[in-house]
């Protein structure tokens, strides 16, 4: 081989990245037959939202000495009983409410709550206890379970480029799909197609190489189906343009096309508001309500929204007391929000936090976030919660 | 007698993988004269130094204004950049890639993540320093860096109001893990450990005496006013510990699945050195079960032997190496922001749909100065910078633009290789059918190249 005249050779190699082809969408119904099957939405809040000035009780007095400088006025409050109400960036939020489709379960946490978003994230993500290290997610482990609704690889989706902890099990994982298209195409690559096809007859080894095989494979299948299925479907409702809006759409394509998906993942972070929190949080605040109302109503207009489950968390919530940035360091309990078309207790689910019994100058926790993993695991996923917790969790009433 | 396959599985295993040039040279060499080389290489000893001002040491009054608390975030930000790229930039270029190799081991082993990337900086150093030496001056020196007592709160252990956090994962995760040690254990040795920490104001460690408490406790059956050193003995007197180690070591060496046998030959040579490290390696290289087929090949690379690898292989200059923490991001490892004190699983932990996709796509983008299509999720520790600077993503790098030595790589290559001769060199598993057709059926010698690395075996060492 002449080096001087391959070196000269500037081509690409076929490992380079395709340039995805732009798909032209065409109208479909929803898949009858598939109502009834029903869908989890995640939305994770990351860096630790501010529960406090998100569901604002401004009915008590404590919170407006605690936040003398940053506290929702009490007329900007978007009110919702005699002590709580949203934060005005949340408006869009207000007819959801309204409407029955909202829970608002306060004070959730766990035992020795840890304050470092890494760790806080781990125990949300693993649902472990705070002294314990658990390597799989437990959304992994509801995969794991082997449940007849969740065999398939594309059980879980992560509408983004890559996948949570929470997503990954011992033996299954979720996959990370922001583009249904890109994947396509990704897979399709030559290369790769070429790999796939002449192994997917054979008896994989069950070493890590044959590890490595099988999950291209189910990328591969898992590719083509979610792309096959997911095109037959226009998005109908208005969505804003911000980049979680587009992954809510990316859902509601996912959903409505009928894909065999139970459990949807998506995140916005940008929530760890130590200096100048109210700007900061408004905007992102504005982006989570303004998408997921949009998103509800979406569901609600296509007839999916009482097969759909919404739950938003944060992997805590903030001090009650202010700092002198004009905003809040690391805290503990937090509100779970929840969403869907037939929930059994609408509206806030138990009382406002109490803001005259701290623990060292954070919320004490009411609710086990576990019971509120346990109730969707048991009551809307159909399985067993003690199989993919640690324990067996009584579970709330909310749906 | 051709050791080349042995040779290369040493390589790939106590290194981050051979180049042709190293391999030129042992062909005829022996294991023994292969791993004393190793080791000799290894006897440099180079900490990081890139950073020098620690910043928890300025001034911090009350009434700062929030520009200057930014700077301060913006600077911690930079620290963690430049200490990142600094140890990336090492892993590729020693010569010392055992020590290194170890180096990354104990990095995961004495898992650490806080946001002081000074005391990471030293923290990484004494695990350096001590990759290769004695395991207990190791175990000491880690706890007591500035890093480890933050991290692990024995900075607020004190004389009537312990914390047990330090003691509990010394247990657990550093000496004999779980099913070990009762929680009365834990209690009583959190006592002990009551003053190990760090000033404040000078960034040293200084027992404080204080709050130090002086009481009798009662540890594994043992008596006495007990110091944390004494708790340190008691544990290391277990060889539970060395079991422990040279389980964790095993898997990080030879294969995922422990063997037994294998794992208690390991202890003995440990336990009865009195817990040195050397020797404990030297026996792994030189065990007949070392080479066995079923342990060449058959482990998943971390993402940072990843690049490492292929940095190393093509002798890369990056001229933005901002794009290997995007890469860190993206395949689920940064270094110094291991997800909790029990460090990255690793294993096939490490691969998911995506990842595997991404891990099979990035030699070639590096290779090719090609373009990123794909972005991570924003590491959970630089929220607050995010949150900051009005953004939701840190700056993304769209393009690779990096510089492979390819006249280098391809001088190495013995004359008359063929293309499937580079593929069986490059790759640890045995190759399948479809991938030599592959191989084979490529244009030219620099596509060859590049489809080798964009394989599944290619992921495995």
């Amino acid at each position: 081989m002449d080096r001087r005249r391959f070196l000269q050779n500037t081509a690409l190699a076929s490992g380079a990245l395709m340039i995805p082809a732009f798909l032209k969408p065409f109208e479909a119904l929803a898949k009858s037959d598939l109502t009834g099957y029903k869908n989890l939405v995640i939305i994770q809040l990351s860096g630790g939202n501010d529960g406090l000035n998100t569901i604002v009780p401004y009915g008590n007095d404590i919170y407006y000495q605690k936040r003398s400088t940053i506290a929702i006025n009490q007329n900007d409050v978007v009110k919702l009983n005699d002590i709580q109400g949203l934060n005005p960036s949340l408006s869009a939020l207000k007819e959801i409410y309204d409407q029955g489709w909202m829970s608002i379960i306060n004070s959730v946490g766990y035992p020795n709550p840890d304050r470092s978003h890494f760790r806080s994230m781990d125990i949300w993500q693993t649902a472990s206890e705070s002294n314990q290290f658990l390597t799989t997610g437990w959304i992994g482990r509801y995969l794991d379970s082997n449940c007849q609704s969740c065999s398939k690889p594309y059980a879980a989706i992560e509408v983004d480029d890559t996948l949570s902890l929470a997503m990954k099990g011992a033996k299954m994982k979720g996959i990370a799909v922001q583009d249904p298209n890109k994947l396509y195409q990704t897979t399709r690559e030559p290369f790769f197609k070429d790999l796939v096809h002449d192994h997917s007859g054979d008896n994989l080894s069950e070493d890590n190489l044959g590890y490595l095989y099988k999950t291209m494979i189910e990328t591969y299948s898992s590719a083509d189906y979610i792309q096959n299925t997911s095109k037959t479907y226009t998005v109908k409702g208005e969505y804003p343009a911000t980049p979680l809006a587009n992954q809510l759409k990316t859902v509601s394509k996912f959903i409505n096309s009928g894909l065999q998906t139970r459990i949807y993942y998506v995140s916005l972070s940008g929530f760890d508001t130590h200096v100048r929190q109210q700007d900061q949080q408004a905007r992102q605040l504005k982006i989570y309500g303004d998408a997921v109302a949009a998103f509800i109503k979406d569901l609600k207009q296509s007839g999916k929204l009482d097969d759909t489950l919404v739950m938003t968390f944060s992997e805590f919530g903030r001090r009650v007391e202010q700092n002198a940035s004009n905003g809040t360091d690391h805290g503990t309990a937090n509100n779970i929000l929840i969403y869907g078309g037939k929930l059994k207790k609408a509206g806030f689910y138990n009382d406002a936090p109490n803001l005259s019994q701290l623990d060292n100058g954070d919320l004490k926790y009411q609710i086990d976030f576990r019971d509120v993993y346990a109730t969707l695991l048991d009551k809307w996923l159909d399985v067993n919660n003690g199989q993919i917790l640690t324990k067996s969790f009584a579970g709330l009433n909310f749906v | 007698m051709d050791n080349s396959k042995q040779i290369k599985h040493l390589y790939a295993r106590a290194g981050f993988g051979i180049r042709y040039e190293d391999l030129r040279d042992k062909e005829n060499w022996t294991i023994n004269k292969t791993v004393r080389k190793l080791f000799r290489a290894a006897d440099k000893n180079e900490p990081i130094t890139v950073l020098t001002e620690n910043i928890d040491l300025r001034p911090h009054p009350k009434d700062m204004a929030d520009d200057q608390k930014k700077m301060i975030q913006s600077d911690r930000y930079q620290q963690q950049k430049t200490l990142n790229e600094a140890w990336i930039k090492k892993l590729s270029e020693t010569d010392a890639q055992l020590r290194e190799k170890m180096t990354l081991f104990w990095h995961n082993h004495f898992a650490c993540n806080i946001g002081n990337s000074f005391y990471d900086q030293q923290l990484n150093n004494i695990q350096r320093e001590h990759a290769l030496g004695n395991f207990k001056t190791l175990l000491l020196q880690v706890s007591q860096s500035p890093a480890m007592l933050q991290f692990l709160n024995n900075q607020q252990n004190r004389k009537g109001h312990p914390n047990e956090n330090f003691a509990r994962e010394l247990m657990e995760l550093f000496t004999l893990s779980r099913g070990h040690y009762t929680e009365q254990d834990i209690k009583e040795s959190a006592r002990a450990f009551t003053g190990w920490a760090y000033d404040g104001k000078t960034g040293n460690y200084a027992f404080n005496q204080k709050v130090h408490d002086e009481g009798p406790k009662t540890f594994m059956g043992q008596t006495g006013n007990l110091h944390g050193e004494d708790v340190i003995d008691i544990i290391l007197k277990n060889k539970q510990t060395a079991i422990f180690i040279s389980t964790k070591l095993y898997r990080y060496l030879v294969n995922d699945i422990p063997d037994v046998d294998s794992i208690s030959q390991m202890a003995d040579i440990f336990y009865r050195s009195n817990y040195e490290i050397k020797p404990l390696l030297e026996f792994v290289f030189h065990a007949d079960w070392f080479y066995e087929d079923k342990n060449i090949g058959n482990l998943v690379k971390s993402p940072v032997e990843l690049l490492t690898g292929i940095n190393r292989q093509f002798y890369i200059t990056y001229q933005n190496p901002d794009v290997l923490l995007q890469f860190q991001h993206t395949l689920g490892q940064v270094l110094f922001r291991p997800p909790n004190v029990a460090g990255w699983p690793g294993g096939r932990n490490w691969i998911d749909s995506s990842s595997l996709m991404y891990r099979m796509k990035i030699p070639s983008t590096i290779l090719n100065a090609g373009v990123i299509d794909f972005t991570a999720k924003t590491d959970p520790e630089d929220e607050a910078y995010m949150a900051s600077v009005r953004k939701q993503q840190p700056n993304v790098i769209k393009r690779v633009q990096a510089q492979p030595d390819w006249d280098k790589f391809l001088s190495e290559i013995p004359a008359g290789t063929s293309k499937i001769e580079m593929a069986a060199f490059m790759l640890e598993p045995k190759i399948n059918e479809t991938v030599s057709g592959e191989i084979n059926n490529t244009p030219d010698i620099k596509t060859t190249v590049i489809q080798i690395v964009s394989t599944p075996e290619y992921q495995l060492c």
